[in-house]
Parts: C-alpha cells; structure tokens; sequence
C-alpha cells in the first residue's frame, strides 16, 4: 500500500462521504454543500490520473460556474427565512428494493469488467496535447461545442432581458 | 520541491531514513503552514499600511497610539477580536455558519502554491499554473454566498449576492487578460511566464505589444480588483448600503478571517498582476540581483507596489452602484478584452 493508494482512498472517502450528505440530507443548502466537496474529491481523483488540467476545467466549472448557478437558484427560489420546500421520504420499502436491486446489477457488472491497470508513471501536463487535438482531431466538435454555449448565451441574455415578456 | 528532497535523502541528515512520502507530506504541511503565516503576516501589514495611507491621503496621522508611530496597532485588533464573543444568530444556519470562514481562507491560501517566487524553487511547478489560480479564485464566490446565506439576514444574503455576481462577471474579463499574456508565452505555466520576461525592465510584458498588452494589464487590474470586493466595487460589504454586506452578522475572530481572506486576495491578485504582467521575479536591471532569493525581493516588491496602487484607489474613487458594476465588467472591460486579444494574436501572426 503505497502513498498513492492511500492518497486515492483517502480521496474517494471524502468524495463518498460528501455524496452521502448530498444524497440523505434534508436541507437543500447542505445537499449544495456535500456537492461543493464530492466536485472537489472528482478534480482530486483526476489529479491522481495525470489530467491536470481536466481537474482544473472541473474546479472552474463545476465548482465556479454550476454550483454557483444551483445555489443563486435555491436561494432566489425560496422565502428568505430557510428551507420553505417540503422534503421526506415517501415510499421508503418499494425505493429500497428497487435501489438494493440496481447496486447488486451494478456491483456485478464492476466485478466483472476486466479493468486494465495503469502503469504508474510521471504524469505529463495534458495542456499542449489537448490544444493540438482541439485544433487537428477534434476541431469540428469543438466548434459544434462553440455554437451550442453561443446559443445558451443568447438564450439567457434573451430571458433576462428587461422589458416584460 | 522533489529535487529539494532527494537532495536530502541522498545527504547524510536524519531525513534520510525517512520514505519519500513522509518526507512529501512533511513538506506539504509546510508549506501550508507558511501559506497561512504568509497570510496572517500580510493581514497584519497591509491593515496598518492601510490605515496610514489613507491617513497620510486626507492629511491626518492615522494610528500613532499603540507603539512606535501605531506599529503595534494591528496587533492590538487581532488580539481584541480573538477576545471578542462569537456571536452567532440563534435562526442562522450553524454550521453553514461556522462552514463559510474555513471556504474563504482555504481559497487565497491555496493559490499561493502555483506562483513562481525564485527562479529555481517552485513550490509546486504546475504547467496549468495559470488556469489552477483561475479556478481556485472561483471558491471564494461559494464562500461568500453561503456565508451570506448562513446569516439569516436580508442585508447579508443580498450582498452575498451581489459579491457573487460581482466576482462571477468580473472573472470572464481576468480571464482574458491573462489568455493575453498565455498567447504570448505559450504556457501556463508561471515559472515560464516569468522567464520569458527575464531580462530587464524592457522585457516586460506590460511594455511590449504596445498597447495591446497596456490595456490587458489595466483590465486584469481593474477586474482583479473587482473580484478582491476593494473599492471601488465594494458594494457587498457597504456600510451605508448594506450594513456589513455579507459579513454582518460575523463577530470576533471569524469577522478578522475575513478580512485576512480579504488581504490575501489582494495579496494574490497582486502577485499574479506582477508575475503575468510586471515580469515576476525577474529584476528591472538586467543581471543586477537577478539570482537566488533576490527573485523573491523583485517579486515581493512589485506586489507590494500593487497593493500600494490598491490602496491609494481606495481613497480616491467613490463607491460604483452595482449596475454601474455590472455595465462595466460586460460592457466595457470584456469587449475591450477580447479586442486585445484578437489584436495581440495578429500582431502576433504578422
């Protein structure tokens, strides 16, 4: 057990125990929170692999863009004074089977793959090789990519726009 | 930092014996350690160098009481607020509360790693130093907002609020300021940036690409400055408007950490404007303490001399109104960026 290993499960554990709370608690605010730090674990476990800068993209987006969108939203949809929403656990013995049966399908299907292990060696930075195969490889998704943000842009601005609908 | 430890495995020290990831983790507590005393430190010179600039601004003395010309002042506010009751409002959320402190400290603190402080050492020599410093200031926006929201108080939540769509509009014109200079290298890494401005005072990216890069460097200033909340952009924490904005209902030490994330913010903007723009650690003569630790003197400097220019804004431009703010960011200093950047990358290909 070599101080990588520990590293990747010490990460792994606070990505679970922060899916944990974002999954089982009540209070939308914490469920934001305990995603804040399951973003924080996944940029972690991608560090771990050699995608650095896929774990800084993650950091910037994720964390700097959608988390900040899903918490403007929770907090300009409710009354000011804390959790309005009604949240419980309906249908508790139905929802359990069900889950219980997609993990035991799930855990099969990991058990199973043959997963091929990765030799260990220096990472190398990413940045130079991704730019390349944007511009070469990939250049017509990237652009496909670029039309679509323009078209999200223009929709938002149009939506926020002032005058009534 | 991996040469400094197998340079200290292979010497005869105590160190030795050690494995290799001991010795890393030793180092990288370390280093955090330092990071937090950085901040701390820097918290505890900029207030008092803020109190007498502004003082020395409008013609009176600023702190003279407690030391020699008020030295000691700042060391008597940290020891009065660590004094002070914490205060937390009973229908505020608690631990989001008690949460929101920790998020805007680890934000400045973990930038520090990437920037390039001697030609040699490197605390962590990133290639993708740029973009990291980029995403880890976009934590501090989550900070802010569930430290407004944990407040349980109009005038927190709407200045939280607004910091956070004032940091999230103003990062898009940082942004481009700093792809201005990326072009340029070719890198992102930070160490790389500032050797290309080795050399001189005439090397300097600020100069070259005349105007192109002059305008860059006065967006990355302007937007830096807007995502540290200083004034003029600092709406969210107005005493007239929004009583304390989104730090109203901290007290005691938690109140002073953020105003020490506050400084370190400042601190980091400032140290990024001068490695990206101001030639980091390079010195203005060519080969005159241009080696070893007198990188970290240049760069020091410079940052310093940002931090003054902060400061002497401060005390000098009146307050924006936040759609003032926001016409700005979108409407000014974003257009204005990527007519740089188009501008640059022509210049650039003829």
């Amino acid at each position: 057990m070599n101080s990588f290993d520990v590293m990747f499960y010490l990460i792994a554990a606070l990505t679970l125990l922060a899916a944990a709370v974002m999954v089982f608690s009540k209070n939308i605010i914490y469920n934001a929170m305990g995603l804040l730090v399951a973003f924080f674990g996944v940029a972690g476990i991608y560090v771990m692999l050699g995608a650095d800068f896929l774990a800084a993209t993650q950091l910037l987006i994720y964390v700097g863009g959608i988390l900040v969108l899903l918490l403007f939203g929770v907090m300009l949809s409710q009354r000011f004074t804390g959790a309005e929403m009604r949240t419980g656990t309906l249908q508790v013995l139905p929802a359990t089977l069900v889950c219980a049966g997609i993990a035991a399908i799930l855990l099969r299907m990991i058990w199973q793959t043959p997963w091929p292990k990765a030799e260990i060696a220096a990472p190398k930075p990413t940045t130079h090789e991704i730019g390349m195969q944007f511009m070469t490889t990939y250049l017509i998704p990237f652009e496909i990519v670029s039309v679509l943000l323009l078209a999200a842009l223009v929709g938002a601005a149009f939506l926020g726009r002032r005058d009534a609908r | 930092m991996q040469e400094l430890i197998q340079s200290l495995q292979n010497g005869q020290t105590f160190l030795a014996g050690l494995p290799p990831a001991i010795l890393t983790l030793i180092f990288m507590a370390l280093g955090a350690v330092l990071f937090a005393t950085v901040m701390a430190l820097n918290a505890l010179v900029a207030v008092y160098a803020e109190r007498k600039i502004s003082a020395w601004m409008q013609d009176r003395l600023g702190p003279m009481e407690v030391g020699p010309q008020g030295i000691l002042q700042t060391l008597a506010d940290a020891v009065k607020l660590l004094l002070k009751e914490d205060i937390v409002p009973a229908a505020a959320d608690q631990k989001l509360h008690w949460f929101a402190p920790f998020l805007v400290f680890a934000a400045p603190c973990a930038a520090f790693a990437a920037l390039p402080y001697t030609r040699e050492f490197v605390f962590a020599n990133f290639d993708i130093g740029v973009f990291y410093v980029a995403s880890i200031t976009s934590l501090s926006v989550i900070a802010i907002l569930i430290a407004g929201w944990a407040s349980n108080n109009k005038w927190a939540l709407l200045g939280g609020m607004r910091a956070a769509a004032q940091i999230v509009s103003y990062e898009i014109p940082a942004g481009l300021a700093m792809l201005v200079v990326v072009m340029q290298v070719g890198s992102l890494n930070f160490n790389a940036i500032s050797a290309a401005q080795d050399g001189g005072i005439h090397h300097w990216f600020v100069w070259r690409y005349f105007p192109f890069n002059f305008i860059a460097f006065g967006i990355f200033y302007i937007a830096t400055l807007a995502e540290c909340n200083r004034t003029p952009f600092d709406l969210p924490e107005a005493e007239s408007e929004l009583v304390g904005g989104f730090h109203t209902e901290y007290s005691g030490f938690k109140w002073s950490i953020f105003m020490l994330a506050e400084y370190a913010e400042m601190l980091v903007v400032a140290l990024v404007g001068a490695a990206l723009f101001l030639g980091g650690w390079s010195s203005p003569i060519p080969n005159f303490m241009n080696t070893g630790a007198w990188g970290v003197f240049w760069f020091a400097g410079k940052a310093a001399f940002l931090i003054f220019t902060h400061m002497w804004l401060r005390w000098t431009l009146p307050r924006l109104r936040v759609d003032q703010l926001m016409h700005l960011s979108w409407k000014v200093l974003t257009p204005f960026g990527f007519a740089c950047l188009l501008g640059v990358g022509l210049w650039m290909l003829i």
